[in-house]
């Protein structure tokens, strides 16, 4: 009876609920605004801005702005604020482009009246997102290895346990058996680094709001630098086998030695690894941001359709969202892996002897 | 597509802000931590050794105690045994020293016995002799002419002499 009852409460908070989500963009729709450009708003999220985005409120953007530092082959080193360049305005000889090849970035007018791209060394949004997380990936590990300091012969349980579990898991499991015995310590720690900067840029990236949101994992050119990095923890301090199967692979010699087509291929490989690690995380984390805010846009794309359609949509949207975070939790957790280990991987071809 | 071009000014924070980290994280991170984990590990792995060391050694010490224990027994039922037959071969050599004593005893006496005896017959003899001499002289001296009396108490002084001896 009792049960009855919860349930019944359950449906009635459920149908207030998605009540509330219904008529919000319903108001909405109501104000006559533009159809909502979703590749607009997706692209505008993943990509990198000037300002903090945080939320629209009665049509006024409420962001945090961002320190604009540039360096103009004509006038020098510049500071100012991104809220000067707001919506177009421009500051001094600089503003942000509305179109052409630079649109979105900070350009700036010459005295011969043509757009230049000045040297943009901004602190934009997604430098921010990672001089965060680089500071809280600082301080979590250095608080771990303080603990270690303090506690001499323990075990740690809670987070530094957590932690302790995480660092020897990909250690003993990922870095040594990839890398063998003999070599894996000198490069355990930039592989700890990337699997840590890499999980929890991911895991922040997830939060919508800030500190979070940013796509910093999603960027290319942040998953270009941690795959240079790796390129070069490959190829500088390789074997002699290593570079020996790349010029003069075991294969039979008409494929080597006319013309050096096994040798080529090889040769391409030392690039190709370490470009599909970049475009893999790029690809991943990029693509699962694209989906929450494709989905969540969902929402407001039905809003002029119903009140039916919109209900049904939104409900649907904040299932697919939830599934999805859920998804994109688990592809923090599996691309930071993939990455160390696929990393630990190619370091370890390059270090092995001949069989 | 902008998505696509890496930027200059995120690649240059990116390369700073991931090789300070590195830097940092290489020197105070991540190695004293995994040299933390890795000392602890050693020391389990050394007391476990030790205990089983341990747990070895008092094996071995019951064990050993066990055949001290076992030896010492042994050693006791050895000497209890020994004792034993020393005692039986004591008892022994004195019964046969107390019949040997016994047999000389019994010998020394019977030889003094025989002594003895000699000594007294030879006693009784030489008085006998006297005694004899003694009585010839004196019937010499009685009566002389009387032969045939004479000679009838020498006879049977004689016999008796010798029945005496014999």
């Amino acid at each position: 009876m009792t049960g009855l009852l919860k349930l019944k409460l359950k449906w009635k908070w459920i149908g207030l609920l998605l009540l509330l989500l219904c008529t919000g963009p319903a108001f909405a729709a109501t104000g006559e605004q533009p159809a909502v450009d979703v590749q607009e708003i997706v692209f505008s999220h993943i990509q990198d801005a000037y300002t903090w985005h945080i939320t629209e409120w009665n049509g006024k953007e409420i962001s945090i702005p961002l320190p604009i530092i540039v360096r103009s082959r004509e006038q020098g080193w510049a500071v100012f604020s991104s809220a000067h360049l707001h919506e177009g305005k421009s500051y001094l000889t600089y503003s942000i482009a509305q179109e052409g090849p630079y649109q979105g970035k900070v350009v700036e007018r010459s005295q011969s009246g043509e757009e230049i791209r000045p040297l943009d060394l901004s602190l934009t949004k997604n430098v921010c997102a990672i001089l965060i997380s680089c500071g809280l990936l600082v301080f979590i590990v250095l608080r771990t290895a303080n603990w270690y300091a303090r506690h001499a012969g323990e075990v740690p349980d809670g987070f530094t346990g957590m932690m302790e579990a995480a660092i020897m898991y990909i250690q003993e499991e990922v870095i040594k058996t990839s890398i063998g015995e003999t070599h894996y310590r000198s490069y355990s720690s930039f592989l700890l680094t990337a699997f840590f900067f890499i999980l929890l840029n991911n895991l922040i990236g997830i939060i919508p709001v800030f500190p979070g949101g940013a796509n910093v994992t999603g960027n290319i050119t942040v998953t270009a630098v941690l795959a240079g990095c790796t390129f070069i923890a490959i190829n500088l301090f390789a074997g002699k086998a290593y570079w020996k199967d790349i010029f003069w692979p075991d294969t039979p010699v008409y494929l080597k030695l006319p013309v050096p087509i096994m040798p080529f291929a090889e040769f391409l490989g030392i690039f190709t690894k370490p470009i599909a690690l970049m475009i893999r995380l790029f690809a991943n984390i990029m693509a699962g941001h694209s989906i929450i805010l494709a989905l969540t846009c969902l929402i407001f794309i039905t809003a002029s359709m119903g009140i039916a359609i919109n209900a049904g949509m939104t409900v649907l949207s904040v299932f697919f969202c939830t599934f999805m975070n859920g998804m994109e939790i688990l592809v923090a957790f599996l691309q930071a892996y993939i990455f160390t280990m696929l990393s630990a991987n190619f370091i370890g071809q390059s270090k092995a002897t001949h069989k | 597509m902008s998505l696509f071009t890496p930027d200059s000014g995120l690649l240059f924070w990116m390369i700073v802000s991931f090789g300070l980290v590195f830097v940092i994280l290489s020197k105070y991170g991540f190695p004293v931590i995994i040299k933390a984990v890795e000392e602890r590990k050693a020391y389990i792995d050394h007391s476990l050794e030790t205990a089983r060391q341990a747990n070895e050694q008092l094996a071995h010490i019951q064990a050993e105690s066990d055949r001290i224990l076992a030896e010492a027994k042994e050693r006791q039922n050895a000497i209890l045994k020994e004792a034993l037959a020393e005692k039986e071969q004591i008892i022994d050599e004195a019964h046969r020293k107390a019949a040997a004593e016994t047999r000389l005893q019994v010998e020394e006496a019977a030889r003094r016995i025989r002594e003895e005896k000699e000594k007294a017959i030879r006693e009784v003899r030489s008085e006998i002799a006297d005694l004899s001499i003694a009585i010839a002289e004196k019937v010499m001296k009685e009566k002389i002419s009387r032969d045939k009396e004479q000679q009838q108490i020498i006879d049977r002084l004689l016999d008796e002499v010798s029945f005496c001896k014999s």
